[in-house]
């Protein structure tokens, strides 16, 4: 994992005072409510419901023991004893006080932790593969390039006040566990005919009110330009990017409206004039590489017997490996996954007191290190086999093992109207009485892969549209309702989700997702998938029960 | 009226002249408008030349004309306008600008920092009394990541 070097530490350092001395000079009067609000914002600072709510970074997803010690301090003194990880693998405060805020980016940087640039319109924290250097279909590590364009997005002094935010995705592996279909930019580690390594780029695609799947620009790009490529993009965005209609401002909108032949001509004709300048040397590269070589993982890993014997005996345990665990690339060691989706707690919250756990058992079973998943749960990516009945049985007791990865009741939710202040309608709540309703185990690992994403407005924080069903608060009229859409997906099979029919009231949406369930398991073939179900089907199907009664 | 040149404060020694003004001696900035109106009768005066660019303003109009010109401000409509950066990018970056460019208008004096990296070097405050702490600002940061202007 990356470390700190000195103008990594002093730049954090600088930009916590320059901070401190942001919010002094607002508190004082002495800069306006407008400034300060696109000052804060770049710190990662919202104004929302009850509080500020405070974003942190977790670069490309990737913590410490230290650092998650150091939220579940930050979770204790500043907050209510709790934090929640979102979609981008950042972390989120909800009830910060506003003049602590400078203290709390202080604590924040002792462990080498910024909230840069984590909201306001400029270039966003970069993500990517959950799984990235521990899974098995990997072309090539993609977390050294993140941390290449995590220091080039940093203080960009062009790039900073853009025409709407911009994110950066890389995926290294051949599935696309970083939806890097819908981002801004989302670059595909891939191999040239002479089998060299580079990048396939991908430009204009989103979620938020008009989703868009991402185009390709540049089906191969040779590493050494990947900044210069990325300037250049940035720079046509910068100039031309629409800046008269939030709402058209995404890179998206001047892709489309621009036609992506022009547009990317534009690109082209900008690189042209600057790749020479701005190369990434094999040197660069190596070195950042080697802040992400293998833990010294032990050879003999898979000569434990245990692992098989106690599947054996505790059926539960087997459960929570099929569902909780990943194949690794070194044999003997697997990903375990920390659910933080269990049925009565908002999906993505955790605890201090779980935080600190989840450290501990990091160091102890995973060489001290946490990921943060877009999904919203966390991963110990390198755990010995023998290690697992252990680390399940302690997760178990944190209530942090409910084996439901990937399945029904692992829903990306956001804060919706409980916290957020732009948000139409509650989700925490739906999330909760569809767990409710779904509490047989058995049910939903019968069920299987099946994705549903839930939004409290359009801006789509939840990545709704991409949901296998997908679930949209709206307000009409001052009462919630919500949109549902099925088929949608942020992997390489991207599609944007079809609109099931008329919106359904908040207290129907319990009883429209079982419908959607029973449905799929009444037409299903053999082990298929929800997902491939709809794209065989279609969503009439499902139609017709829903609006049975209507 | 004072501004910031070369991390300096200093006397303001050019005259604006408006769209619909008369040309006068001395330094003057004209915007672009009127520079492409009136470019026989400007590059015939003495005095040295400035002119304003706003953010729709295409640098690229002005390649050919930058040896006649010592002074180019960039004027904010608004400090959330961030064309304004790329343009002075483009200015030192692309077409070799020696001259003084020169932040105008609502930008915020936390912004000093970056446009100085992008190229710009002189800066005009809404309030003159802000000039010593934009001053300041210009060093922010003693560490960056990326290769700009500066």
């Amino acid at each position: 994992m990356y470390q700190y070097n000195d103008i990594d530490q002093t730049l954090v350092d600088e930009r916590v005072a320059q901070f401190r001395r942001q919010t002094e000079q607002f508190l004082k009067g002495e800069i306006s409510e407008d400034q300060f609000r696109a000052l804060r914002l770049r710190n990662g600072l919202y104004v929302q419901i009850h509080a500020p709510m405070l974003r942190v970074a977790g670069p490309y997803g990737l913590l410490n023991s230290k650092q998650l010690r150091k939220l579940a301090h930050i979770a204790r003194h500043y907050d209510k004893n709790y934090c929640h990880f979102t979609t981008r693998q950042n972390i989120q405060f909800n009830w910060p006080k506003l003049d602590q805020v400078p203290d709390i980016l202080e604590e924040l940087a002792t462990v080498q932790m910024h909230a840069i640039q984590t909201s306001g319109n400029c270039m966003r924290n970069t993500t990517s593969d959950h799984l990235a250097g521990v899974c098995v279909d990997e072309i090539e590590d993609p977390r050294p390039y993140c941390e290449i364009i995590r220091q080039w997005t940093t203080l960009h002094p062009e790039f900073d006040y853009l025409p709407r935010k911009f994110k950066i995705a890389v995926s290294g592996a051949l599935h696309d566990r970083a939806a890097t279909q819908f981002h801004d930019i989302g670059l595909h580690l891939v191999k040239n005919d002479a089998d060299v390594v580079g990048f396939k780029v991908l430009v204009g695609g989103g979620l938020g009110r008009t989703p868009v799947i991402g185009q390709v620009i540049k089906p191969y790009l040779e590493k050494k330009h990947l900044l210069s490529y990325l300037e250049a993009v940035l720079r046509i965005y910068n100039l031309f990017g629409r800046r008269d209609n939030k709402y058209k401002a995404r890179i998206k909108i001047l892709v489309k409206e621009t036609g992506m032949d022009q547009f990317s001509a534009l690109v082209e004709r900008e690189w042209q004039l600057i790749r020479d300048n701005n190369e990434l040397s094999d040197e660069r590269i190596s070195a950042i590489q080697a802040q992400f070589v293998d833990p010294a993982y032990e050879l003999d890993a898979t000569a434990d017997l245990s692992f098989a014997q106690q599947q054996q005996d505790h059926k539960a345990f087997a459960t929570w490996v099929k569902h909780n665990t990943a194949d690794h690339k070194t044999p003997g060691y697997r990903a375990a996954f920390v659910s933080l989706k269990a049925p009565d707690s908002p999906p993505g919250d955790i605890t201090d007191t779980q935080l600190d756990a989840v450290a501990d058992l990091a160091d102890r079973y995973s060489f001290g290190e946490i990921r943060a998943t877009h999904r919203q749960n966390l991963i110990l990516a390198d755990v010995k086999q023998a290690d697992l009945y252990a680390l399940w049985q302690q997760l178990d007791a944190l209530k942090l093992a409910t084996p439901n990865i990937g399945t029904v009741t692992d829903m990306i939710c956001c804060p919706g109207l409980d916290f957020c202040s732009l948000a139409n309608a509650g989700s925490i709540g739906i999330a909760k009485e569809i767990n409710e309703a779904l509490d047989d185990m058995d049910y939903i690992h019968d069920i299987g892969d099946l994705k549903i994403n839930m939004s409290g407005c359009m801006n789509g924080c939840a990545h709704q549209s991409v949901g296998h069903i997908g679930i949209l608060g709206v307000d009409k009229k001052g009462v919630e309702w919500y949109q549902l859409t099925l088929g949608g997906s942020s992997e390489n099979n991207a599609a944007i989700g079809e609109r099931l029919g008329p919106s359904v009231a908040k207290d129907q949406v319990t009883l429209t997702i079982v419908t959607i369930l029973n449905v799929y398991v009444k037409l299903r073939l053999e082990d298929e998938s929800f997902l491939d179900m709809v794209n065989r089907v279609g969503i009439t199907p499902f139609k017709e029960q829903v609006y049975a009664n209507h | 009226m004072q501004i910031i040149k070369d991390q300096k404060i200093i006397d303001n020694t050019w005259n604006y002249i408006a769209d619909d003004a008369e040309l006068k001696a001395g330094d003057i900035s004209v915007s672009l408008a009127r520079w492409q109106q009136d470019k026989p009768q400007l590059l015939a005066r003495d005095g040295k030349l400035g002119i304003r660019l706003g953010a729709t303003d295409s640098v690229a109009e002005l390649a050919d004309d930058l040896a006649h010109i010592q002074l180019i401000e960039l004027d904010f409509p608004d400090f959330a306008d961030g064309r304004l950066f790329s343009q002075a990018w483009l200015l030192r970056g692309r077409y070799h600008y020696q001259g003084e460019i020169r932040a105008t208008g609502h930008y915020m004096p936390d912004q000093v920092f970056y446009l100085s990296r992008v190229g710009v070097n002189a800066f005009s405050a809404e309030k003159v009394e802000d000039l010593p702490v934009t001053l300041s600002h210009l060093h922010d940061f003693t560490v960056n990541y990326q290769n700009s202007i500066n």
